[in-house]
């Protein structure tokens, strides 16, 4: 009998195994919500299938009775955009500021333990000064998911810079870099798979901070919708969100380390 | 004029002597060797020359000069390792070089000039045998042919020096013949004066024109650090090929 650590499933195997602890979630709800049911049929905490499945297709297929519109797909619109934006700013000011802070010690020096202090700022505690400065709007819900995840990439991604050989930067010198042609060409390539990696991490914290943006104030998107039916106990709509949600948030995490595979190959461990 | 010339060169770390009183120098294209025991002082010695390292004492000059206090494209270094970029392929690896000195501003060439690049590229990936694997990234060679890439890549800028340090440490004897070979058919075709760090002495005995052993001439057994090490042996090699230089141009097409 070989030992444990060198048995190998097969892909099926593999796969079969991948899919069991979701069964096994899946199961374990139906049964608790049977027995609930059973118990009390106007409970509300653990809806029925059936229940799931007509909530769903009215949120997903059919117009609000009062706006008109098809309110999982607005939601899921404004909160991917918002999303979407924060991520972008935050990957650009985080490329830019890394690569500098990397790349050149007067900055460092300038900003490294500005940057390290700012990143400390718990986000949500700014939350208030937000909304109080920016407004209610767009601009503030952005704002916050950038505050939360722009410093960390920077710091990643400063350390990503300042983690490549010297010989490397010496051997591009040798070759007649300037500063700008060694920011450019040689440093600047090697940490987008860094920038991508950093923010499969970081996907979690800006989700987090987007539903709470929502929570707070908002008109739509799915951290407003989530909350709003949290007065009326709706279980029914708050988990097949939550589950929309984990599934988009998980999207996202494969897109980007499919761009990842695609375009930095040389980057992959082999 | 002497390419490099050192007068009572003195490199100290602290109250460590590394180098003392080093008096050399070195014409156009002299390939000199360099061996000593471990932590004498060699791969100091070649960053000093590379302007990465600062002189304690006396001088170092390249063509009469004061050596530049960064490196520059006049003196090319293959590293023992990651001196290769890993985000680019052999071949733009090998034309970085031309790109640095030729578009300051995107560091990528098109058109004429970028096909010029590609050809001299492309002679010298003959030259040492790498055309088959031009489109793969370095982490997908062996670290024969990484060494031959990085001291390619070295040369395509024509530097006036080419510093090794240790370059082919990590390879075995039947791969080493052949890089000998191709450092040899490069040195010959450009010109350079070579600088090569060596732990294998028949190596150095058979690729220099000159061999230069580091080693300490006084000994303190209290104070090991007291005194520093220096060129005890300087010793002319390979007179014939010294005299008859002038080999097919590898590199003319600039
Ligand atoms: N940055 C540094 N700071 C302090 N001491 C240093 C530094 N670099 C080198 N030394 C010391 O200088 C001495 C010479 O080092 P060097 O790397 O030049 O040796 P070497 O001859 O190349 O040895 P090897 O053959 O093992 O590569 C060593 O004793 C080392 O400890
Ligand atoms: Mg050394």
């Amino acid at each position: 009998m070989p030992r444990l650590v060198n048995l190998q499933p097969n892909r099926g195997g593999t796969l079969t195994l991948g899919v069991l602890p979701f069964l096994l979630l899946l199961a374990a709800y139906l049964l608790g919500s049977n027995a609930r049911l059973t118990d009390n049929a106007d409970d509300k905490l653990l809806p029925s299938m059936t229940t799931l499945v007509t909530t769903v297709h009215q949120y997903a297929f059919e117009e609000d009775r009062r706006s008109g519109e098809v309110l999982l797909w607005v939601d899921t619109l404004a909160s991917l955009k918002r999303i979407g934006l924060a991520l972008g700013i935050s990957a650009g000011i985080g490329m830019l500021c890394g690569l500098m802070l990397g790349a050149i010690p007067y900055v460092r020096a300038l900003l490294a333990p500005f940057i390290a202090a700012v990143a400390m700022i718990p986000p949500l505690a700014i939350l208030p000064i937000l909304f109080i400065v920016l407004g209610l709007g767009e601009v503030a819900k952005v704002t916050l998911i950038v505050i939360g995840v722009a410093p960390i990439l920077i710091r990643d991604l400063a350390l990503r810079a300042a983690e490549l050989p010297a010989e490397q930067l010496i051997k591009a010198q040798t070759l007649g870099a300037s500063s700008w042609l060694l920011s450019t060409r040689v440093i600047l390539p090697q940490l987008w798979p860094r920038l991508i990696d950093a923010l499969r991490l970081n996907l979690g914290c800006a989700w987090l901070f987007l539903i709470a943006a929502e929570a707070i104030a908002s008109t739509e998107g799915l951290g407003y919708r989530i909350f709003l039916v949290r007065r009326y106990l709706a279980m029914d709509v708050i988990l097949p969100y939550v589950v929309w949600i984990t599934l988009l948030a998980f999207s996202m995490d494969w897109l980007l380390r499919a761009i990842r595979a695609r375009f930095f190959p040389w980057a992959e461990v082999t | 004029m002497p390419v490099v010339t050192v007068r009572r060169l003195w490199k100290e770390f602290g109250t460590q002597v590394v180098l003392e009183n080093l008096n050399l120098t070195v014409d156009e294209h002299e390939f000199v060797t360099i061996v000593g025991a471990s932590g004498c002082g060699k791969t100091t010695f070649l960053r000093m020359l590379l302007g990465v390292e600062k002189i304690t004492r006396g001088e170092l000059l390249i063509d009469g000069q004061p050596i530049a206090s960064e490196p520059g494209p006049d003196r090319g270094i293959v590293f023992q390792r990651y001196s290769l970029f890993p985000h680019l392929t052999v071949l733009q690896n090998l034309m970085l070089g031309l790109e640095f000195r030729d578009a300051r501003v995107l560091g990528r060439l098109f058109g004429t000039a970028r096909r010029r690049a590609l050809d001299k590229a492309q002679s010298l990936l003959d030259a040492i045998g790498l055309s088959a694997a031009r489109h793969k990234y370095p982490t997908q060679l062996s670290g024969g042919m990484q060494q031959r890439l990085s001291i390619a890549q070295s040369v395509i800028r024509e530097p006036k020096i080419l510093l090794l340090d240790e370059p082919f440490g990590a390879l075995d004897p039947g791969l080493r013949a052949d890089m000998h070979e191709i450092i040899l058919k490069l040195w010959s075709a450009n010109r350079m004066t070579v600088f090569m760090v060596s732990h294998d002495l028949q190596e150095s005995f058979r690729l220099g024109t000159r061999l230069w052993v580091f080693d300490k001439l006084r000994h303190d057994q209290q104070a090991p650090d007291a005194y520093g090490a220096t060129v005890t042996y300087d010793i002319p090699l390979n007179g014939r090929r010294q005299a008859a230089m002038p080999a097919p141009a590898v590199l003319a097409t600039a």
